[in-house]
């Protein structure tokens, strides 16, 4: 049996209202990735496919729950000590939706690459080698992030994380904003970084047909519930649970008409 | 007179076939300071009753031909060509009667339902100030799918979701009773769900009301799905047309058959997609020739130079390539260019192979 990469168990959280009243944004969700593994994880707003992904990295505390990376638990809170605060980053590492987020707006392309390299005792030299890995050319190397178009910032985002040379990368909505073209150069991009590098996706989105392409197994979460779980193409082919069907059926394809979608009928979850 | 015109005889612009509710004719669109226009040479047309898609990526100029279907263009634009709404020429309109179009003749739906209405203003008061009475405005409510319309009415904007919103504006939008309805990716920020009883809910408006809708989209997949024709933009201009079959079976334009290749689909199997290398081009890039030329793959030396115009296809459609195979008894795409049939041997070619021209569109 291969021992899992990544092991989330029973991971919750509520959130309290305003108002009083409170919102459970995630309800005992678990799952593994096995090593180079791509987990899909889908729904809608308010499914709590973010919180998990956030949840990962340690950017939201569950209220309980584990998660472990090869074997060894990850703590809730960032540890003391340099070796080992290193030693939890080059296990998960992140991309969002939007790359302002997680790149310093005063550093260019270079120069982001080279900070994340000597945090981890790496040679700055690789930073070239990075940039030519994620299609960025000399001249996005000198460009500060707001120099770069949308999918210049999220190849250099994918540079960053990988500088880490991390085991894991989460990826939330990390193409959703980027024109159709450029899209699809990411998601090439991604396929070949984990041919080459063994890196493991946790890859959440709400947009089914790119998960149907980025990974091997899914999740399907509804307010804060996984409602079915396994091989990708066989949920996306043949879903048991309604809602899964229900989503499946608003992807508009050839023939489709929304009328179909708007009449399926869904049971209360 | 117009019976008698011989066929070979563009219509001119002037005379707009009757059923058309909006043309837009050779619209070109300069900005002050950008190398390129931002709109060139685009034509369409939308009739009462028809869901007709515009899709672009970033740039393309899809939102602007829509804003242009309303009389709104950007500061310091100079504007050539002709934009018709139900016969009346929207481009030379001013004051009270440039008001007039826009607040009866066409309504806009934009992607964020939360920039179009005031935060602290009830959902009823919305809905007043476009026109509706009071009885209207819950019988407006209702008629968008929004349940309890009469507690709706006395809501604020934070009470409701993102999807429940979009259905107050497409209401406002509703109370004016316009004829033709432009929706600027008004879906595109909702829950798949959502937009697919938003989507459902338009297309039942159009049956009732016979709206024209212009549906701009990024989504070349929903848009064949949706529509009823299509036009792709790409760097200001329409690059193909299409009824919205023709599109998903046979699409003519390399681009258009590029966006479609690398588009993530849901199909049985799971073809690997195929990226446009390079980025749509921005306001600064300018093009001697074919404006896709740098990224297509099909790409000869004579697209450097080839002047784009839409070619006709033998279904009605038309496509801006010069390889494309124009409607048979047309002139050749390549008199304007000189001397360089490189098209035109690709298709001998092909012909010889024994393929028929559908098949050539598809290669
Ligand atoms: S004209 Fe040439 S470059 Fe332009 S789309 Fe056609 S084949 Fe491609």
């Amino acid at each position: 049996m291969t021992p899992h990469l990544l092991e989330a168990d029973s991971l919750s959280k509520t959130y309290p209202l305003p108002g009083g009243g409170s919102h459970q944004a995630a309800a005992d969700v678990t799952f593994t990735v096995p090593p180079g593994g791509a987990l899909g994880i889908v729904g809608e707003s308010g499914s709590g496919k973010t919180t998990v992904a956030r949840m990962l990295v340690g950017l939201v505390r569950p209220d309980h729950g584990t998660i472990a990376v090869a074997g060894r638990a990850r703590e809730p809170r960032p540890p003391r000590g340099r070796a080992a605060r290193l030693a939890r980053a080059r296990e998960i590492q992140m991309v969002f939706q939007d790359p302002y987020v997680s790149l310093d707006p005063r550093l260019t392309a270079t120069q982001c690459l080279r900070t994340a390299l000597r945090l981890h005792d790496r040679g700055e030299a690789e930073a070239a080698e990075l940039l030519d890995r994620v299609g960025l050319g000399p001249r996005e190397a000198d460009a500060r992030p707001r120099d770069l178009s949308g999918g210049q910032r999220q190849r250099l985002a994918i540079a960053r994380a990988l500088a880490v040379d991390p085991r894991i990368l989460v990826l939330d909505e990390a193409v959703a904003a980027l024109d159709v073209s450029i899209q699809a150069q990411i998601l090439q991009l991604l396929a070949e970084i984990r041919a080459e590098t063994g890196v493991a996706l946790v890859f959440v989105s709400h947009d089914l047909a790119v998960v149907r392409h980025v990974t091997d197994e899914v999740l399907v979460m509804r307010r804060g519930k996984v409602v079915e779980r396994g091989a990708t193409a066989r949920v996306l082919a043949s879903p048991d649970d309604p809602y899964t069907r229900l989503l499946l059926a608003s992807v508009p394809t050839e023939g489709w008409d929304p009328t179909d979608t708007a009449r399926t009928p869904l049971p209360p979850p | 007179m117009s019976e008698n015109r011989p066929r070979s005889t563009p219509a001119p612009a002037a005379a707009p076939p009757a059923e058309a509710l909006l043309e837009i004719v050779d619209l070109t669109l300069r900005l002050p300071g950008a190398a390129r226009p931002v709109l060139d040479s685009v034509s369409l047309t939308v009739a009462p009753g028809e869901v007709v898609a515009l899709v672009g990526e970033s740039g393309s100029g899809k939102s602007t031909t829509a804003k242009a279907a309303l009389g709104l263009f950007p500061a310091g634009a100079v504007a050539s060509g002709s934009v018709r709404f139900d016969g009346t020429e929207v481009l030379g309109l001013t004051g009270e009667r440039l008001r007039a179009h826009r607040a009866d003749g066409v309504a806009l739906v934009h992607q964020d339902p939360r920039a179009a209405l005031n935060p602290v203003r009830r959902v009823g008061d919305f809905l007043v100030e476009r026109g509706a009475g009071r009885a209207e405005a819950v019988e407006l409510l209702a008629s968008v799918g929004l349940p309890d319309p009469q507690r709706r009415v006395r809501q604020r904007p934070h009470e409701m979701s993102g999807g429940m919103l979009q259905r107050v504006v497409i209401a406002g939008a509703l109370a004016a009773r316009p004829r033709l309805l432009l929706a600027d990716e008004a879906t595109s920020a909702l829950d798949v769900t959502t937009q697919a009883d938003i989507l459902a809910l338009l297309r039942t408006l159009r049956a009732e009301h016979g709206l024209g809708l212009l549906f701009i989209t990024h989504d070349l997949h929903l848009a064949a799905a949706y529509s009823d024709r299509v036009y792709v933009m790409y760097a200001g201009r329409v690059v193909e047309s299409r009824t919205a079959s023709a599109l998903f079976t046979a699409p003519a334009h390399p681009y258009t058959r590029g966006l479609l290749t690398c588009s993530p689909t849901l199909g049985d199997t799971l073809t690997p997609l195929r990226p446009i290398p390079g980025r749509p081009p921005s306001l600064s890039d300018t093009f001697p020739g074919c404006p896709f030329v740098e990224r297509c793959a099909e790409a000869e030396p004579t697209c450097e130079t080839w002047s784009p115009r839409p070619v006709p296809l033998p279904d009605g459609g038309a496509a801006a390539c010069a390889f494309v195979n124009a409607e048979p008894g047309l002139s050749p795409v390549f008199t304007a260019v000189g001397n360089r049939p490189a098209g035109r041997d690709r298709w001998a070619q092909t012909q010889a192979d024994g393929a028929d021209a559908d098949e050539v569109n598809h290669a």
